[in-house]
């Protein structure tokens, strides 16, 4: 493995109670694969990237990277680690520094490393503006003359010039035209395998990770609800929270309908997090024990677990959803 | 798609001075400036008068317009020294102390503030309090403890100022570089790798170097006003030492019988300080449009 979120918290303590942005996350990166997290907006995702980038220091758990952890790097192992570990934010508009010059914005990382004469500076940039489709003339221009694919494709040069070996992609293509998301993500993969990268994909869009990613973990409100080889996820999700996702994901199907009742209102708050399972209040098939204990793992197919207590019971909870959904439309 | 069809904006330094000297650009404001800081530089050269001579036979003498003679055009003192020749001594004093004292409170206030804006925690709390502390104390109450420890002179009018001064850049630039470190680019410098010092020299600095420059046109008109309360209240300049301060203060007593006197160090001022203002105000709208509460 090379890099591995154990049991990750990020509580921020306000006037108003403690927010548990992440509450007990965990998994873990294979060289060459990519792990996507996906979950709605609030439920965490974007804390734990930064967690993993070291912008924030988790209350408790640890970040593991090639076997050391990272908030106890210094010196030469905490530069290799930001040599290793570059990403891919969401907005190239805010992503770029507008007052320098691109090559510079490329060389940044690999001037932070000070291993580069310019020279090999900037060959390195012209290298990475050619694998992502620029001229390298574009290094003498600014990020205003470029368009937002463009300037995508230059974030992407960026994290990829200093030779890193985990990218970690925050909503990549969501502010994009959906005219070029395919590209961006065509040449997100053709690098990947290319340079035998490993990413960590961050995403609300479903239909995007299906394709994308090679395991797949479920978050809903600081905690990791399900998690397995994507294929598994998605052919056959066991907690209602994925499950309600993936039917509410749009299809190019004029027969299907998105469901209306399956999940409940909106995504509650990390300042009070529900007593027991998370996701209680707003599931379709809660019954008894749900609003005072939360579930543990459990296996559900090869590699693949979620924590849902109807996973644990027995069978016999089918009458009582009815009864609460039932309960709960009418009052 | 390529870089190569992409339409190069003008860059030029010409296309940039056009647009910085078209309509608007307060001519008046930056005249007075631009005069007042050439004569500290030449103006014993310029000046009809030593300044310190003395000429009691011609003393009280009124300005031009008043019954004076054109040898005197703005008159003279009790003890018949040129007032024209006085105020083009004492604009020396006011661009020093303007100078040195906008430098030093500038880059004094900036590093603090952006120490206090970036790291946050425990530097902003025990920076912002001092600050806090700094605003709340008077600054002429300031000065007299100052100097009481300082010898009056140039250098004590400089160091009060500073003392003064630095708080307001720190406030500011702490507020800047709040909303700038959550930019997406200098978490990527972090990522990078990048230490505090580069993070500020290209991330940072460049972005309130804007700010920063209006404030400082903006406060050349108050330190100025503040040489001059201090020399006048007998903490800055000493007479026979010349500033526009001194010679307010030089005057007082015959404001009855020699108004001018008194009346054109106080012009002086005035015409400065306006300038300035204008000038900071014309800066301000240029540079950044958004911003109107500096």
């Amino acid at each position: 493995m090379l890099l591995e979120a154990r049991d990750l918290k990020k509580h921020y303590p306000t006037r108003n109670g403690v927010v548990k942005a992440v509450d007990g996350v965990s998994f873990t990166l294979e060289p060459g694969k990519t792990f996507a997290l996906v979950g709605e907006s609030g439920c965490g995702k974007s804390t734990m990237a930064k967690l993993m980038l070291l912008l924030e220091r988790p209350t408790s758990g640890a970040v593991v990277y090639d076997g050391q952890e990272v908030t106890a790097m210094r010196g030469r192992a905490l530069r290799r680690f930001r040599r290793d570990v570059q990403a891919v934010f969401q907005d190239p508009y805010a992503s770029l520094n507008p007052r320098l010059r691109v090559g510079k914005i490329i060389a940044e990382p690999m001037m932070a490393q000070g291993d580069l004469d310019r020279g090999a500076i900037r060959k390195r940039v012209a290298e990475a503006l050619d694998v992502v489709g620029l001229q390298p003339d574009a290094a003498r221009l600014y990020p205003h003359e470029f368009s937002g694919g463009q300037r995508q494709r230059i974030a992407v040069a960026r994290a990829l010039a200093v030779r890193p070996k985990v990218v970690i992609l925050d909503e990549p293509t969501s502010a994009l035209d959906v005219s070029i998301r395919a590209q961006i993500l065509n040449l997100l993969s053709d690098i990947q395998d290319e340079y035998g990268l490993s990413y960590l994909i961050i995403a609300h869009d479903l239909a995007l990770v299906e394709h994308f990613s090679d395991v797949t973990g479920v978050m809903y409100l600081g905690n990791m609800v399900e998690q397995g080889p994507t294929a598994s996820i998605f052919d056959t999700p066991s907690h209602p929270y994925t499950q309600a996702l993936l039917a509410s994901a749009p299809r190019p199907d004029p027969d299907h309908h998105l469901p209306t009742d399956v999940i409940i209102g909106e995504i509650g708050s990390a300042l009070a997090v529900p007593s027991g399972c998370p996701f209680h209040p707003r599931c379709p098939k809660r019954f008894a024990p749900c609003d005072s204990e939360n579930p543990e793992r459990r296996a559900t197919a090869p590699g693949t677990w979620a924590r849902c207590h109807l996973l644990h019971g027995p069978d016999t909870a089918p009458g009582h959803p009815e009864l609460h959904l039932s309960e709960r439309t009418r009052s | 798609m390529t870089a190569e069809t992409t339409r190069l904006p003008d860059h030029g330094i010409g296309a940039q001075l056009r647009s910085l000297f078209g309509d608007g650009f307060p001519w008046i404001s930056a005249g007075i400036l631009v005069g007042v800081i050439l004569l500290a530089m030449v103006g014993p050269m310029v000046s009809p008068w030593q300044p310190g001579a003395l000429d009691l036979r011609s003393a009280f003498q009124p300005p031009v317009w008043a019954g004076g003679a054109w040898s005197h055009p703005l008159g003279t003192d009790n003890l018949g020294r040129d007032i024209f020749s006085r105020i083009i001594a004492g604009t020396r004093v006011s661009v020093i102390v303007a100078f040195w004292a906008i430098l030093l409170s500038g880059a004094i206030g900036t590093i603090i503030g952006m120490i206090a804006g970036y790291f946050g925690g425990w530097a902003d709390t025990i920076i912002m309090r001092l600050v806090d502390m700094q605003l709340s104390i008077p600054p002429l109450a300031l000065a007299l403890i100052l100097a009481a420890v300082l010898d009056p002179g140039l250098q004590a009018v400089v160091i009060v100022i500073t003392v003064t001064y630095w708080s307001w850049y720190a406030r500011i630039v702490r507020g800047e570089v709040l909303s700038l470190r959550e930019r997406e680019y200098v978490a990527l410098a972090r990522i990078a790798g990048c230490g505090p010092l580069t993070i500020f020299a290209r991330h940072l600095a460049p972005n309130i170097v804007n700010t920063l420059l209006v404030l400082a046109t903006l406060q050349v008109g108050q330190v100025i006003i503040f040489e001059a309360s201090l020399s006048f209240l007998g903490l800055g300049i000493q007479s026979p030492d010349i500033s526009w301060g001194v010679m307010l203060a030089d005057a007082r007593g015959y404001i009855t019988n020699a108004w001018w006197a008194i009346t054109m160090p106080g012009v002086a001022i005035m015409l400065t300080c306006l300038a300035s203002n204008l000038f900071g105000d014309w800066l301000r709208d240029v540079l950044d449009p958004k911003r109107k509460q500096l």
